[in-house]
């Protein structure tokens, strides 16, 4: 998994609740069995004006001067709502996002993130806010910088703490991959099913 | 110490405490489908990694498989054979149990799931699917994941999962004819916000949801993922045991005594501690219907659409209503429809289309709707031809299609076409959800079928709405004129539509 420690980027608004993960990179946009080949598809029903043309609307944020090579997002509450699909994360990476900062995720995007090595970051709406002026006023200067480690936020003037799991914490910062690390576990795991195995016999 | 039901759940497969909150907890069982699953599969195999328990992991052939007769590994999607060909490879390689495109177990998966006992009660089941909340309904901790972590269950037996809150939603009272599972969860969803539930594992119960029947209840947990929380569950019964009993993949005959002793502890101990409590007089609950592009936007069918109350929510109302071709001001009740659609890992059950049977006996769909029925699986589909509820279905005016997730969601194939409006009885009404540029509106399966007959939104119970546009005795002239100007609306529409946009939104149904 690839590791984040810190990041500095310029950071794209899209401040709406509810961000669904088939607005990120809708159904239609997974066209194979894989992880890759998802950039293009990102947030196609509002980055182009026609999806197939692949035309892009003057009036998505990502289309707009400044904010090309964004590589944070900024947004409302419960971002990635909806489908598990992984996707959409994929999408994300693919396209250059490390961090989404949020007042809130849908919890299975949350757990995709983590997975992936990008960041999803809660914050309170007010420091959204700041941050987004921040951003908006002159993008390509006003880079936003992220410290994982020291789980801090600074833009301009403005230095925000957020709140990060340890757990998730160590996965990002080391890179690790989960699987390695739960098969550490295999003799409590196999003790567990050994125990369980006599109380619920049907499931084995 | 009184514990919830789900703090008993969460003990009894805890492996190992992580810390800051994580447990390793072992998996009972894993279900996959050809859509994000085909890649959990193939990477697995990738990382040269084995799967630790085959028999207890399923595969099902749902999300973009064709829903036409005479179907084959074809797709609508152009290139979702791809999808359905590396599945059944990576699968019978594992030695996994598939349900392939003829297998007469075929189905949307968490309608398979539960009919042939794979969930149970007090197991834990993932699959890399949101709506595997679902399976809560049979006291099962179910969740929807991610592909990697699917990868992670497929590998090991267990995940790593953060401890989530717990909520008790107690639905209490007495439901109104023709209020059904769907308007509940609807109700709770726009009362409490479509991250409500964030954080929190949600169970439902109350007098009503125990006289709910299993697939009531499964539609009650099927939206537990649109209320944000981690999963919904209701605590198993005698109704649980006896919908359980004789499943295929459920306790043999042997086991069963055991199986039942260990169920009936699976309740909340009278003091257990929530950390959240809410309780819904069912008295207050009528049928519902969205009107924007989030569950949470649902109403009564006759009431009009709340004023937003501050600018940020009134710049998101204004977004959706823009999307689905509304203002403030429109009124639901009497609205014009281009389709109607009966399916979905919602409601596509048998009692759905009994219920919806029942209504349609006599009735025809009005000519301006393309009105579409795929069952919730292949067994469904037979039960439901046994019972001659196709004919009625068929003879009303409805398609009639083989089973799977079809146009609950838009993966490039099929569509009712841009702009057109639908009700529809699935889960999510999101922008280009159902194809790009068509506007869903979420409803019960009753509320579908008597909207399709009328061809504008309308109840099936108009006498059961307290809200003025829906009572006959105080309203009838309103009504009258509402359906009178929808009518002609759709008269004057259906006159364009016969050689223009009617058969587009015909031809896009039928050939994708």
């Amino acid at each position: 998994m690839d590791k984040f420690t810190q990041h500095a980027g310029i950071a794209a608004p899209i401040l709406r609740n509810n961000i669904d993960t088939d607005t990120i990179i809708p159904s239609r946009e997974m066209k194979t069995v894989s992880k890759t080949g998802l950039a293009d598809g990102l947030f196609a029903p509002w980055r182009y004006v026609d999806a197939n043309a692949r035309t892009p609307d003057p009036t998505f944020i990502l289309n707009q001067a400044g904010f090309e090579n964004a590589s944070i997002i900024l947004a409302g509450d419960n971002f990635g709502c909806g489908s598990s699909r992984e996707h959409a994360v994929w999408a994300l990476k693919e396209y250059g996002f490390k961090c989404i900062i949020a007042e809130g995720f849908g919890s299975i995007f949350f757990r995709n993130c983590v997975r992936n090595g990008i960041l999803p970051m809660v914050l309170e709406k007010q420091n959204i806010a700041e941050l987004a002026e921040f951003a908006e006023a002159e993008p390509q200067k006003n880079i936003i910088e992220i410290d994982l480690e020291q789980q801090l936020v600074g833009a301009g003037n403005i230095r925000v703490r957020f709140k990060s799991d340890e757990s998730d914490r160590e996965m990002l910062l080391n890179g690790l991959d989960p699987i390695d690390v739960t098969l550490k576990l295999s003799e409590d795991i196999a003790a567990f099913q050994q125990r369980d195995q006599m109380h619920r016999p049907w499931l084995y | 110490m009184p514990l919830t039901l789900f703090e008993k759940l969460w003990r009894q497969h805890a492996i190992a405490d992580l810390g800051n909150g994580e447990y390793l907890l072992n998996i009972d069982r894993v279900f996959l489908h050809e859509r994000t699953g085909s890649i959990a599969l193939q990477s697995l195999e990738a990382s040269k990694r084995k799967i630790a328990e085959p028999h207890n992991v399923f595969c099902t052939m749902d999300h973009i498989v064709s829903t036409k007769a005479g179907r084959g590994d074809h797709t609508e999607m152009p290139g979702g054979e791809a999808f359905i060909t590396a599945t059944r490879e990576s699968a019978n390689k594992a030695g996994i149990n598939l349900f392939d495109i003829n297998d007469p177990r075929q189905g949307i998966v968490h309608v398979v799931s539960p009919e042939q006992g794979i969930a149970l009660p007090g197991i834990t089941m993932i699959c890399p699917d949101s709506h595997t909340c679902t399976l809560g309904a049979l006291g099962a901790l179910a969740w929807g994941v991610g592909s990697t972590d699917a990868e992670h269950a497929l590998a090991t037996k267990t995940l790593r999962v953060k401890k989530a809150k717990s909520m008790r939603v107690r639905f209490e009272g007495q439901l109104a004819k023709g209020v059904s599972a769907k308007d509940m969860i609807l109700h709770l969803i726009s009362h409490y916000g479509a991250s409500g539930g964030a954080g929190f594992v949600v169970e439902f119960a109350g007098e009503v949801v125990r006289d709910l029947s299993i697939e009531a209840r499964l539609t009650l947990c099927n939206m537990a993922v649109e209320f944000s929380a981690f999963t919904g569950l209701v605590a198993p019964d005698q109704t649980t045991f006896d919908y359980v009993k004789g499943k295929p993949f459920a306790p043999a005959e042997h086991h069963w005594q055991a199986a039942i002793e260990h169920w009936q502890t699976l309740h909340s101990d009278d003091e257990a501690h929530f950390d959240r409590e809410i309780t819904i007089d069912c008295a207050d609950i009528q049928a519902k219907v969205t009107w924007g592009t989030s569950p949470q936007d649902a109403i009564e069918i006759g009431a009009g659409i709340p004023k937003a109350i501050d600018t940020n929510k009134a710049q998101a109302q204004q977004k959706a209503l823009h999307y689905m071709g509304l203002n403030p001001d429109s009124e639901l009740a009497g609205l014009a429809i281009d389709g109607a659609f009966i399916g979905s890992c919602t409601n596509s059950r048998l009692s759905d289309l009994r219920e919806v049977a029942a209504f349609l006996e006599g009735k025809k769909v009005a000519s301006s709707v393309a009105a579409i029925c795929v069952p919730g699986s292949s067994s469904v589909k037979r039960a439901a031809e046994a019972e001659g509820i196709d004919t009625v279905f068929i003879e009303a005016g409805f398609e009639w299609r083989e089973s799977g997730c079809s146009m609950c969601f838009y993966a490039g194939g099929e569509t009712f076409g841009s702009g057109k409006r639908v009700i529809s009885s699935t889960n999510r009404n999101f922008e280009g959800r159902q194809g790009p540029g068509t506007r869903t509106h979420l409803a019960s399966p009753l509320t579908v079928a008597a909207s399709a007959c009328a061809g504008y939104i309308t109840s099936a119970n108009p006498d059961t709405c307290t809200t003025e546009t829906c009572k006959p005795e105080t309203s009838q002239k309103d009504i009258s004129h509402l359906a009178q100007a929808t009518q002609d609306k759709a008269r004057s529409k259906a006159s364009q539509f016969k050689d223009t946009q009617y058969s587009t939104a015909k031809a896009a149904v039928s050939n994708g």
